[in-house]
């Protein structure tokens, strides 16, 4: 009986750990393992990359690729990476994302948004914390026009919705110097890129050294620029992944707790028993 | 439930009660004073985990509807906004999918649980039976909740179950579109799948009370298989069996936490976060994982009506298990030959499990040198899934000869679960 409880219980553990791996095959190179920040079950977003990233993602990938599912404010919501702000030398906690005053800022630098007044009429005004983020195209159409035929995609959850996640975005946006292998026709419109499932991607390569001035200083290599906006993305894409991992931790202690506890009452409680 | 109740209400409310609607009785001789074989192990309190299942999907999933809009063109939308600005909806939705795979994890562990002590034998063969059915309408359940977030793989894994009444002969076409409300996968799909959604958990709880009532009534089976005799052989539930699943239930609450927290998409696909497009189809369509043998079943066959078949009559065969069995012990632990062939049909199960997440034509690693691709190991799997429950099962009771058993529970119990001493080995029982 033992034996069969230890085979079962291996081959449950082996299931559920090789479906997701077995899944993710296909003919594209394994994106290279980075040491995030948020890696483990410690992890946190190192939020000065993150802000450095949403600079990349404002300056480089916005022209092109939408955030429709964020909205301004939660670039400072808790959590956010810019939550916490620098004033006069002391760092400062925004509980509110609308009286943040680099989110008021970030809001009212971006494209104006449509609105109705209040007579009715069609007016543009300046975006608050409260507005989505500009989508750089009216309806699929016209980003299809405007690319070549393929529709880049909403980056909201790009990262929980690629195999190998962050990873894969590092990667992708790093692979693009790579020697074409012979058997590989790249036609006008396309750029080879190893880490693409088939191996050619409609965007060409954007990230140039220092494209960008980081407002901290950084220098901006590609693999800086690579980094920082797929530490932006992650966020993006789990912007809660803090506080579950904080919580998780408080769950798992008292789960804990009280598991001794049962146990020691189920030893107490059968001790009364041949069984 | 059955046999003569010990109930005795205490005030004059509970005697007021008791004399018109005698719902404490109830719960008293269910789960109170219930008697139980002292000889359970951790096998058995899976009964009790899938009931905590149970009462978190239905909650966390009536939040979840709470925020959820089943229109294809905000059904992707809400889920994130779930996710991003409902208070806790990451948390709530985690659980809830997370949830889901538990669930089966725990049903798998019940089910080989009751097909290794055979539990499915006289007389509870309705008792597991309704067990199937839940089975069944767990798996309804989890496809259709599969769907709702509408993504890549919600999409196409609607397309391509839908799809599988097409090949039933004259009706196939008016049965799908009649599923559809179409012509296609769209958004009268989605709505009536939302509505299914919800109603069936509550079918699950309707038949989780007639599998307890149906438990209740012969009582549980035990790892020995003997039937109880005297009161010897039992415990009353609580405290015994409360402690010892409320144990259990925590134990399980800490793996779920585990995945819930650490690790809350690596039992989903990635391509769910991709909105539903129904002009691209994804590389690879995969079911969940605890659909994966029934998928392998599926492409196990080259014909489409016989794939579907098969996959139905992988589940169908279970109902009919009990008079399959035609050993007269209950217990492989007295089994010497099943409990090998048992063995191998939960290999078999999760072989078919990883045969479905892998491309057919994929090599099976090791086995490649010998031309073994995925397909051909889920078609020798498949056979040995049928053959388990065709073949072996019925013959083995003709040709087995099962070791000897203690004479009671509480024989078995002051022996340390060592069968009885050779030469004192009781004559086989019917049935036990």
């Amino acid at each position: 009986m033992k034996t069969v409880s230890r085979v079962l219980a291996a081959a449950a553990a082996a299931m559920i750990i090789a479906t997701p791996m077995a899944m993710g095959a296909g003919k594209y190179r394994t994106p290279e393992q980075h040491n995030w920040s948020f890696n483990g079950p410690f992890g946190q977003y190192d939020r000065q990359a993150v802000q450095r990233g949403y600079q990349v993602y404002q300056q480089v990938c916005a022209a092109c690729h939408g955030i429709k599912h964020l909205s301004i404010r939660h670039l400072g919501m808790p959590g956010g990476p810019f939550e916490y702000l620098e004033i006069n030398g002391e760092r400062t906690r925004f509980p509110n994302p609308n009286d943040n005053p680099a989110v008021v800022a970030i809001a009212e630098d971006l494209f104006p948004i449509e609105d109705i007044d209040d007579i009715g009429d069609v007016i543009e005004r300046p975006r608050r914390p409260s507005d989505p983020f500009p989508y750089p195209y009216a309806n699929e159409a016209q980003g299809r026009a405007a690319n070549g035929g393929a529709y880049p995609p909403d980056l909201s959850v790009i990262v929980k919705g690629r195999h190998y996640g962050a990873n894969y975005i590092r990667s992708l946006l790093m692979g693009y110097d790579q020697e074409v292998p012979e058997d590989v026709d790249v036609r006008p419109g396309n750029y080879y890129n190893p880490y693409m499932p088939g191996m050619l991607i409609a965007m060409p390569p954007v990230l140039m050294d220092d494209m960008v001035e980081y407002a901290d200083g950084t220098p901006a290599t590609i693999e800086q620029m690579a980094n920082d906006v797929t530490y932006f993305l992650a966020w993006a894409a789990d912007p809660h992944m803090e506080s579950r991992k904080s919580m998780g931790f408080m769950v798992m202690g008292y789960l804990f707790i009280l598991a001794l506890l049962l146990y020691a009452s189920y030893r107490k409680i059968w001790s009364r028993v041949k069984h | 439930m059955s046999g003569p109740s010990t109930y005795e209400p205490k005030t004059g409310f509970t005697r007021w009660l008791d004399s018109r609607l005698p719902i404490v009785r109830l719960g008293w001789d269910s789960f109170v004073d219930y008697p139980t074989p002292r000889n359970l192990n951790y096998w058995y309190t899976f009964g009790g985990i899938l009931t905590v299942c149970l009462m978190i999907q239905i909650i966390t999933g009536i939040v979840l509807a709470m925020h959820y809009v089943p229109h294809i063109d905000y059904a992707f939308a809400s889920v994130q906004r779930i996710d991003r600005d409902v208070n806790f909806g990451w948390l709530i939705r985690s659980i809830h999918a997370v949830g889901a795979s538990m669930f089966f994890l725990a049903v798998y562990m019940h089910i080989f649980r009751g097909m290794y002590y055979g539990s499915y034998k006289a007389p509870r063969e309705i008792l597991w039976i309704l067990g199937v059915v839940i089975y069944l309408l767990m798996m309804a359940a989890a496809f259709l909740g599969y769907v709702l977030p509408w993504g890549q793989m919600s999409f196409w894994g609607a397309m391509v179950i839908t799809n599988l009444f097409g090949a039933l002969p004259l009706i196939g076409e008016p049965v799908t579109q009649w599923l559809w409300g179409g012509f296609s996968v769209g958004n009268e799909t989605l709505n009536r799948f939302f509505s299914l959604h919800y109603l069936i958990p509550f079918l699950i709880a309707g038949v989780v009370g007639l599998h307890i009532w149906a438990l209740h009534v012969p009582g549980n089976n035990n790892p020995t298989g003997i039937s109880v005799k005297t009161k010897a052989d039992t415990l009353p539930f609580h405290p015994y069996y409360t402690v010892k699943d409320g144990f259990a239930i925590v134990v399980f609450l800490i793996i779920f936490a585990g995945f819930v927290f650490y690790a809350p998409e690596v039992l989903g696909h990635a391509d769910n976060y991709i909105e539903a497009d129904p002009l691209v189809t994804p590389a690879m369509i995969v079911p969940e994982w605890y659909l994966l043998p029934f998928y392998a079943i599926l492409r196990a066959v080259p014909d489409k009506l016989g794939g579907v078949i098969l996959m139905f009559a992988a589940i169908g065969v279970l109902f009919i298990l009990p008079w399959l069995d035609t050993s007269k012990v209950r217990s492989m632990r007295y089994r010497p030959m099943a409990r090998w062939f048992f063995g191998f049909f939960v290999v078999a199960c999760l072989g078919l499990g990883w045969a479905g997440a892998e491309l057919p034509d994929t090599m099976v690693p090791g086995l490649g040198a010998l031309g073994v691709d995925f397909l051909l190991f889920g078609r020798v799997l498949t056979v040995y899934y049928f053959a388990y429950f065709l073949v072996i099962l019925p013959l083995l009771g003709f040709v087995e000869k099962p070791s000897p058993r203690p004479a009671s529970i509480e024989e078995s119990v002051l022996n340390g679960d060592k069968p009885a001493k050779a030469g004192a080995a009781p004559a086989a029982q019917p049935a036990e």
